[in-house]
């Protein structure tokens, strides 16, 4: 079995990392220190680490005060409060005011899991996204969360960072991947169709393009950690070069990465933009229910059978029965 | 300058400012503009020299609507040109209707949206703690603004963290958009209400230099837990028409008014 690490561990390992980095380093939490692990940080720095109680919304614009003093504030919660209830705080007292807050949200997503639709955070890329100058940052494993963070205490800036709750894959090594604006890694190329994706969907991608090796077809697959700014250029050369663009995300499909691959798409001056295939895979707008995060994913899509078939009927109707799944 | 004619050139800025820009808030702006007189001409350690000094004095002007009472006493602090006041709300100047701290010298903290200036100036008073910084914070609210829950939050934030250093007005002048705070939606009783939130309360009239002078003597004194002032105040002091009438809350008054609100202003200081 694959090297695992849970993304919220390698949170609170870079916390630690960058408070010695830098002294004037805060970190803020609601209530949550065990399970965002931010505990981490405040083991070793005590006077840097400020738990807020149950009160998101108070939180943000405290570490929006703090920011104004010169420091760099992490505040973290779970997606659902960080990005949602604290919307607005987020917004004005963050963003408006240009604050230099990064938002690590935890447990967003369908694969929260057992704690249902109430915690299940679908929406957050969308809210995040819409805001003015907002860095919005989806990683997807332990060393490319390591490595958003390191570039988010090194941007001036807000960024929000996205992380699940489950222990995925190991792909990025965890001290030397680096991470810029416009993150993208074609970690396989391929001409019959592209995978985006961003999140805890490494193997789901790389099952996909296992299943169209078997038939003898190459599946690019992307990797997109920085949902804005978006990397046009991997967008374009899917576009061109292999005309069916699959992005796969936790998160509603609306105002996550497949709209930001479409909006993409639907602005490059390009003449293949017009015959070009998009689907996207994601909470097909709608609200996920408590279950284990493996049966959540089955029921709403998020299986390789699933998306070779919505890939082939895309790509080439009728092929279906002369394809081994 | 004598803090009296401070807050009445405060006042003449207001008026003149929102009658130019034919829109802004008077009712509230000049309830509170005694006490950012005491605080701007007398009490903060604020340069317009050195307007990003670490060490200052911070002031958050949590009820953001009334930008222009914090954009006079710049002005006449010298933090920018009192000329400028004329481009209050303008497509071509900087200053916001709500305060924006990215563009004018001297803002401390972008506010506007009620509620959130509060838990700023808890962020600014727990990192001056934590840091052992010289400074204190200083917040002005609305007793209309009490009625978001995110006041609440801040309140029990600044006693849990003992923010001796932070120091919150709120000008309690009785009246919202809709009309009477205690119809709309009360938030009272205040003082109390502080109290059990774990405030240091001092009561006074909002509009009695030395009773400001003396709170904020007392709350310099006050170790282990942060002060409130509640501060009994006139919505649109000042200006006989305007006091305590709410539809002055966010109407700019015509040329006659205008000249009217200026001339009792001059005579009454």
């Amino acid at each position: 079995m694959a090297d695992m690490k849970a993304q919220r561990d390698a949170y609170g390992e870079v916390l630690a990392e960058l408070g010695r980095k830098y002294p004037n380093m805060f970190v803020l939490d609601a209530d949550l220190t065990k399970s965002t692990k931010t505990v981490t940080f405040q083991k070793e720095f005590p006077e840097r680490h400020i738990n807020c109680g149950i009160a998101e919304g108070n939180m943000m614009a405290v570490a929006a005060g703090i920011a104004t003093c010169g420091n760099i504030v992490f505040a973290s919660s779970f997606a659902m409060f960080a990005a949602g209830r604290a919307y607005e705080q987020i917004r004005n007292s963050v963003c408006y005011a240009h604050n230099n807050v990064k938002i690590v949200a935890t447990h967003a997503g369908l694969t929260v899991g057992e704690d249902g639709a109430t915690h299940q955070c679908l929406e957050d890329l969308g809210l995040m996204r819409s805001i003015p100058g907002m860095v919005v940052l989806a990683p997807s494993d332990a060393g490319s969360t390591k490595a958003a963070c390191r570039f988010a205490a090194e941007y001036d800036g807000p960024v929000y960072i996205r992380l699940g709750r489950l222990p995925l894959t190991k792909f990025n090594d965890e001290e030397n991947y680096k991470f810029g604006l416009e993150q993208a890694d074609v970690l396989a190329d391929g001409d019959f169709a592209t995978v985006m994706f961003c999140g805890p969907f490494y193997d789901l991608a790389m099952q996909v393009r296992e299943l169209f090796a078997k038939n003898g077809l190459n599946i690019r697959v992307v990797d997109v950690p920085c949902i804005k700014p978006i990397n046009r250029t991997v967008v374009k050369n899917a576009v061109k070069e292999t005309k069916t663009i699959v992005t796969i995300e936790d998160h509603n499909i609306y105002g996550g990465l497949g709209s930001a691959v479409a909006e993409a798409i639907a602005e490059e001056d390009i003449p293949e933009r017009k015959s070009v295939e998009l689907i996207r895979i994601g909470a097909q707008d709608i609200f996920g229910k408590s279950g284990a995060p493996k049966e959540l994913l089955e029921r709403y899509g998020f299986s390789a059978v699933e998306i070779a078939k919505k890939i082939i009927k895309t790509v080439c109707p009728g092929c279906e029965k002369n394809f081994t799944f | 300058m004598e803090t009296r004619d401070f807050a009445k050139n405060m006042r003449k800025l207001i008026v003149e400012a929102i009658y130019n820009s034919g829109s802004g808030h008077p009712g509230g702006s000049l309830s509170c503009a005694d006490i950012v007189a005491v605080l701007f001409n007398e009490e903060m350690n604020k340069s317009p020299e050195n307007p990003c000094d670490p060490n200052r004095d911070r002031f958050v002007m949590s009820k953001g609507h009334a930008a222009a009472t914090l954009y006079s006493a710049l002005a006449l602090k010298g933090f920018f040109p009192e000329e400028e006041m004329k481009t209050f709300r303008k497509m071509s100047g900087r200053l916001e209707g709500h305060p924006d701290m990215k563009k004018i010298p001297g803002v401390d903290m972008s506010t506007g949206s009620l509620g959130q200036g509060i838990s700023a100036a808890c962020g600014m008073a727990v990192y001056g703690k934590r840091a052992e910084k010289p400074y204190r914070v200083y917040a002005v609210m609305g007793d209309g603004e009490l009625e978001e829950g995110q006041c609440w939050e801040a309140f029990m934030f600044a006693a849990h963290y003992k923010l001796d250093n932070l120091c919150v007005f709120i000008d309690f002048n009785g009246l919202q958009i809709d009309g009477e705070i205690t119809k709309v939606m009360s938030p009272l009783p205040i003082p109390e209400k502080m109290k059990a939130f774990g405030f240091n309360v001092i009561e006074i009239d909002g509009h009695n230099l030395d009773e400001i002078r003396a709170a904020l003597k007392n709350a310099k004194e006050t170790k282990g837990m942060p002060t409130a002032v509640v501060c009994h105040t006139v919505k649109g002091k000042g200006v006989s028409f305007m006091e305590n009438v709410a539809s002055w809350h966010g109407t700019a008054p015509n040329k006659e008014q205008y000249e009217q609100a200026v001339k009792e202003i001059e005579a009454n200081g």
